[in-house]
């Protein structure tokens, strides 16, 4: 008798029985209730089978493929910390940079894990239901490969020691953890076109390029490892973003006028988080990949024009502030980088002024503004500092409520204003940094009165120890704050030069390479 | 209700005057002179004069640019909310209206920072 052998399954077939008529209409309790949050934002979807797959990757296949991404960079990671890859380095100003990301990008990755996991839970179609899962454990391995990759780096260098308590305190850090709470706070399908489309796919390539690039310029193979271990799974994000927003405009044209007033938030509120992203390419990579500005015109206006023309069938323009967006790209790292040089004595990461021939690949770069506007500045700060009287700015300023910046920004148009937003609402003052924070906050205000804003929250009293008497005598509050953050005065902040990390990266390039 | 959201959402916004131990804030920004990078928010208590935080506040705050010790403050020009407005040296902030998180400028004529470049 002749055995019939069933053909195996093609991998489509394979991925439809994975994916497809798992769901059922539950009986014991309504739908409504089993998937309380797919309706209040006022997003309309009529067929969740109208989903179509960007990438089809069964959970098998998936296992597999990172599994031997995993042991790749594990075997890398083991190398580079055998072979003392730490000071093969440009020089140790880049760790800040490293230093930058563990506080500021890597518990994003956590949270965009929680996130993923959380709307992967609600929505009520199975499609987006298993892409959301897998990419939510996309994003806890890349916050456990980054941080194992750059605890590394906490063996020899100050600044790493106490990221995550910071990431939750520390004033510059609390831009990227408001950024992605607000999002965390935000419906199903807001935090889909906040984090998957406007930052995975909008706005990634400003984020992971210049990390990556800026690692494989200054000589760190261990973060340009990890960073290719995610390059394939953000490929994926990048398409589930593009997914989502299409589908959501093609189930019911109600959906357009929401999603578009997304874009407009989440564009705007990402590039705000970006300019910390400009300031270490111009400022914190010893060798420069290339600058904000051309980074901005090529990913930004370039690529972004062409998504934006593309989805302009759709009914969808773009962003609203993304003509000020661009006139920001002369002027946003200067003015970031002059802020943490302020403030460098409450930062855990050193700062420093650029040299001569730094300050002129700054003019070349900038024609238009470093020399008129910013020049003047850093050179004052870097002469007084020769003279040992280097500025630290130790009066606590003034934030967006929204973005949670500092008023640092100026004037679209006038480099030389700050600019200034106010809202009233119940009787209280808001201030904002720009128009579109300020519309933002106009939009939901009850949501923004809650923002934990750090300088008013020492002002509370809430940033002390225990213990802590801020009426006694000669009560220091800086100091004060520095201790409940966590940092070790005068080892993680202050400037570069004379730094225990440059001492010591000096020290021990100069054991491997003279004799003692 | 401008929220979106599944129930009801009331919450007490974090900055109530109440929770500044007696204080209020105030914004304050010095035009054309950059190289502080954004304005400052000090704790005051609405009590205090305002001469006072000329002579005690602003100083510790902005004497490391050289442009501070040449002001001649009879003739700076004051702004509230970007509004001309005059303040009354020897009168308390509240008797000069300033309320909870009201943010104030000055314009210093003459001076622009450093070599003029509004640093």
């Amino acid at each position: 008798m002749d055995m019939q052998v069933k053909k195996k399954l093609g991998l489509k077939e394979r991925y439809a029985h994975m994916t497809r008529g798992l769901d059922w209409e539950t009986s014991y309790q309504p739908m409504d209730k089993v998937f309380p949050y797919v309706k209040y934002e006022g997003i309309k979807i009529h067929d969740w089978d109208k989903w179509e797959d960007p990438f089809r990757l069964t959970m098998d296949a998936y296992w597999k493929y990172q599994g031997e991404k995993e042991k790749k960079l594990y075997a890398i990671i083991d190398a580079f910390a055998q072979n003392n890859g730490h000071l093969g380095v440009t020089d140790a100003r880049y760790i800040n940079a490293l230093k930058l990301f563990i506080q500021g990008v890597s518990p994003l990755e956590y949270m965009a894990h929680r996130g993923f996991a959380h709307v992967g839970r609600q929505f009520a179609g199975i499609g987006p239901r298993v892409a959301c899962q897998m990419q939510a454990v996309d994003e806890l391995r890349h916050a456990q490969t980054q941080i194992h990759t750059i605890s590394n780096y906490n063996k020899y260098y100050n600044g790493f020691h106490n990221w995550r308590h910071w990431h939750d305190n520390v004033w510059y850090l609390s831009v990227p953890k408001s950024f992605f709470d607000d999002a965390m706070t935000a419906g199903p399908f807001e935090f889909m076109v906040a984090i998957g489309f406007s930052f995975e796919y909008v706005l990634t390539n400003l984020l992971f390029v210049p990390f990556m690039s800026g690692a494989a310029y200054n000589s760190d193979m261990s973060t340009v490892t990890f960073g290719f271990s995610a390059q394939s799974d953000e490929a994926r994000h990048m398409t589930l973003g593009l997914e989502v927003i299409k589908f959501m405009l093609e189930q019911d044209p109600d959906n357009v006028p929401i999603v578009q007033r997304w874009i407009d938030k989440w564009f705007w509120r990402g590039t705000r988080v970006l300019s910390l992203v400009a300031t270490m390419m111009d400022y914190m990579l010893p060798k420069r990949v290339m600058s904000w500005k051309e980074a901005w015109e090529i990913y930004a206006e370039q690529n972004g024009g062409a998504l934006f023309n593309d989805l302009a069938r759709y009914g969808i323009r773009p962003p609203k502030a993304f003509a000020d967006a661009c006139e920001a790209k002369d002027h946003l790292s200067h003015q970031l980088w002059g802020t943490l040089y302020n403030y460098g004595a409450a930062t855990a990461i050193h700062t420093w002024m650029p040299g001569t021939e730094e300050m002129d690949w700054l003019s070349a770069k900038y024609p238009e503004s470093f020399d008129k506007y910013y020049r003047p500045r850093f050179e004052f700060w870097a002469e007084e500092a020769k003279k040992g009287n280097r500025f630290y700015n130790k009066t606590l300023p003034m934030l967006c409520t929204t973005c949670q910046i500092p008023l640092l920004f100026t004037e679209p148009g006038d480099p030389t204003k700050i600019c200034y937003r106010e809202s009233d609402y119940n009787g209280d003052k808001y201030h904002f940094c720009s128009d579109h924070c300020k519309e933002i906050f106009d939009h939901e205000p009850e949501k923004y009165v809650q923002s934990w804003l750090p300088v008013h929250q020492i002002y509370q009293g809430h940033c002390f120890k225990p213990g802590t008497d801020p009426t006694a005598e000669g009560f220091d509050p800086l100091a004060a704050v520095i201790e409940y953050y966590g940092m070790n005065f005068g080892r993680d902040n202050l400037d570069f030069e004379g730094s225990e990390d440059q001492k010591n990266f000096e020290t021990w390039r100069g054991e491997a390479t003279r004799n003692a | 209700m401008v929220v979106a959201a599944v129930k009801e959402y009331k919450f007490e916004p974090l900055d109530r005057l109440e929770n500044f131990h007696g204080n209020q804030l105030l914004y304050v920004g010095w035009e054309d002179h950059l190289m502080f990078c954004a304005p400052f928010c000090f704790p005051l208590s609405p009590q205090m004069p305002f001469r006072a935080v000329l002579e005690q506040v602003l100083p510790g705050t902005y004497d490391y640019h050289p442009d501070f010790s040449k002001i001649d403050w009879g003739k700076v020009e004051w702004f509230k909310s970007g509004k001309p407005w005059r303040p009354d040296h020897d009168r308390t902030l509240d008797e000069n209206g300033l309320k909870h998180k009201d943010v104030i400028r000055f314009r210093t004529p003459g001076l622009t920072g450093i070599k003029g470049s509004c640093s």
